[in-house]
């Protein structure tokens, strides 16, 4: 499998030598630079990130896509460089491992002509930025909180898990907060930084069962974290009582909510394809004339037993 | 004349009376106590036979890995690796588990091929770290920075950076080890209990603990005493990883998963349990009973945390920076000396 992507890849250069030689049909090349498959999520981003290469390669002959992952920003800007002088890329897909860093090697890639596409992540300048394309935390906030509210008919307590203490999570949590205090009859009993992570959603929704007599919804915020949420709840034989709300659309909780689980009756998305709708923009500028540049924001729904099955790829890792 | 003599004898007993008043032993436990105190007057619901439970059952991981790192650490070594290795071997104990089950029955048998793999690989692996430093002659601190990242990029890379998940049915057959109790007691604390008793025999009652002490205090003395320096080293490496091992045998049914975030910062936690016990840093003694205080310790601060909402979620790292090195101190003593 891995070998015939190559071989494609070295079919597809071959022939853009070929054709470079002739100047006359004019190629593309499009460089993808994304973090490391360092959890659930990016994990997420790196499938689609391939499955969509393979897509746009397919589709469009002219097209050529460099996928590079990097663990930190140092070694993304070098990645950067590489793409620029060895690949000359026309056009930059980039999710940053961390925005700020990153500005001045994208202000290079810039410089150089290339378009640059920017994913779910801000610059210190976004100036720079031709497309971006991002989730949307507020709305993932947003989101939850109402159906929260709706499904406990306004009244009752809640407890939240939280991610790690970065500004991802602040929008999410204040958006969530905002909305969740216009039910008056709704307590929210108190939050934890769980940091995306499955064995600290465990403890702490231990802890919150300990100390919390009666908890009626849990907002987990993350996929990862609900998960170690279900097994705390499970062992407390308190499933009867309560139910949790996840977020980014992991394929087991979007199988848990299709097939009608009790506990899980929702999911809300925060995309990792994002990544592929970001490739998918940005070949469009050079296959159609159709203008691309602006921002496109992905947005964060409801996924209920209803629309699941729309959500569900089994075959990712995430 | 017979005056001064009589203040002399006068002051010898009283710092007598103040030494046998052992903080270097009583220490831990009086923090343990104090933050007990504390964990109950923040929140009565911290007393629950069901939070105790949790805390005990909790601390087990890092307890019995720690347990390790006494023997380790009094012998004049350092294990860093003991997180990426936890995560290592419970990644490839549940791809083994998940591939058996393509070609049997989920049953017993399953389970156990799974608990003899981590058995293996933590004997390999911590013989690995105890040959390079004693045969090899390089530092602990680089072999096990070096192994340590190894096996972190190994769990990743077997995973696909995503996570690995242990199958539904086998899962549900090794469920229990986790979240069952024999005797009214969890099965993860007996297991802890009893690795813990085997260290203390271990450690205090046979040659080869006495041996640890010696070449963590001076290695040069121990070796002209005719004790085999790299030998024992390499064992207490290899205790280190069965314990590693026996950690991971009670992790995996706990979320039956295993991912690049699994044992994180856990060789520090280790670590800090082992000190905050009363063990030397710098080897040459050692103290199992300590550790285990330490472990519980650690696990209370996070506990307690949970347990109120009286402290900023991001004052946590504080809290638990100062109660560690505030327990240190304590078992440190020196602060009763007058200089």
């Amino acid at each position: 499998m891995k070998f015939s992507t190559k071989l494609l890849g070295a079919v597809a250069g071959l022939a853009m030598a070929v054709s470079s030689g002739v100047a006359f049909a004019e190629t593309y090349t499009m460089g993808v630079s994304i973090p490391t498959a360092d959890h659930g999520w990016t994990g997420g981003v790196n499938y689609h990130a391939q499955v969509t290469k393979e897509r746009l390669e397919a589709l469009y002959q002219d097209l050529k896509i460099v996928l590079v992952t990097a663990a930190d920003p140092t070694s993304q800007a070098n990645d950067l460089e590489d793409l620029v002088s060895i690949h000359e890329i026309d056009a930059l897909v980039i999710l940053p491992t961390d925005g700020g860093p990153l500005t001045e090697p994208i202000r290079d890639v810039k410089a150089s002509g290339a378009t640059i596409t920017v994913v779910d992540r801000s610059l210190t300048d976004n100036s720079l930025v031709d497309i971006y394309v991002a989730g949307n935390n507020s709305e993932l906030g947003t989101t939850s909180a109402k159906y929260m509210a709706e499904h406990m008919n306004g009244t009752g307590n809640i407890v939240i898990l939280r991610g790690l203490p970065i500004s991802i999570d602040e929008e999410r949590f204040d958006a969530f907060m905002e909305e969740i205090n216009k039910s008056s009859g709704i307590t929210v009993l108190d939050n934890k930084h769980a940091n995306w992570n499955r064995d600290d959603g465990f403890i702490v929704m231990q802890d919150f069962l300990a100390r919390f007599p009666k908890i009626d919804g849990v907002w987990a915020q993350d996929d990862d974290i609900a998960l170690g949420v279900i097994e705390a709840v499970k062992e407390a034989g308190r499933e009867d009582e309560l139910f949790i709300v996840g977020g980014a659309g992991m394929k087991e909780m979007v199988k848990r909510v299709m097939d009608g689980d009790k506990l899980v009756p929702v999911d809300v998305l925060y995309p990792p394809a994002m990544i592929a709708t970001a490739m998918e923009i940005t070949a469009l500028q050079f296959v159609s004339g159709a203008p691309v540049e602006g921002t496109f924001i992905v947005g964060s729904p409801l996924i209920t037993q209803e629309n699941a099955a729309k959500y569900y790829f089994p075959d990712s890792l995430f | 004349m017979a005056e001064i003599d009589l203040n002399e004898v006068d002051k010898k007993s009283k710092k007598g009376m103040l030494s046998k008043l052992d903080f270097k032993t009583l220490g831990p436990f009086i923090a343990m106590i104090v933050l007990f105190i504390f964990g109950y007057l923040i929140n009565d619901a911290f007393i629950n036979s069901g939070n105790l439970s949790n805390i005990l059952t909790r601390s087990s991981f890092i307890g019995i890995i720690a347990v390790g790192a006494t023997f380790v650490i009094t012998a004049g070594g350092i294990d860093l690796s003991v997180g990426s290795m936890a995560a290592f071997i419970s990644g490839i104990m549940i791809l083994v588990m998940n591939e058996l089950k393509t070609v049997m029955e989920p049953g017993l048998t399953i389970i156990f091929a799974g608990v003899a793999i981590s058995v293996v690989l933590g004997i390999a692996a911590g013989f690995i770290n105890g040959f390079l430093t004693t045969k090899g002659k390089i530092e602990a601190f680089i072999v096990t920075l070096g192994s340590m990242g190894i096996y972190r990029s190994l769990v990743t890379y077997s995973a696909d950076g995503g996570t690995i998940s242990l199958d539904r049915e086998v899962r549900a057959i090794y469920r229990p080890v986790y979240y069952e109790d024999l005797f009214g007691i969890p099965i993860p604390v007996l297991v802890f209990v009893a690795v813990a008793i085997i260290g203390y025999i271990l450690l205090n009652k046979t040659v080869f603990g006495r041996h640890c002490f010696a070449i963590g205090s001076n290695e040069n003395v121990a070796k002209y005493s005719a004790v085999n320096v790299d030998i024992t080293r390499i064992k207490t490496y290899i205790l280190q990883g069965i314990c590693v091992s026996i950690a991971t045998i009670i992790y995996v049914p706990r979320l039956g998963s295993a991912s690049a975030q699994t044992g994180t910062l856990w060789e520090l936690e280790a670590i800090a349990a082992v000190i905050i016990g009363g063990t030397m840093l710098k080897g040459g003694y050692g103290r199992i009973w300590g550790t285990v205080m330490g472990a519980l310790i650690l696990t209370m601060i996070g506990n307690i945390l949970n347990l109120t909402d009286l402290i900023s979620n991001y004052l946590n790292g504080a809290v638990q920076g100062v109660i560690i090195v505030v327990a240190v101190y304590l078992q440190r003593g020196d602060w009763k000396k007058k200089k």
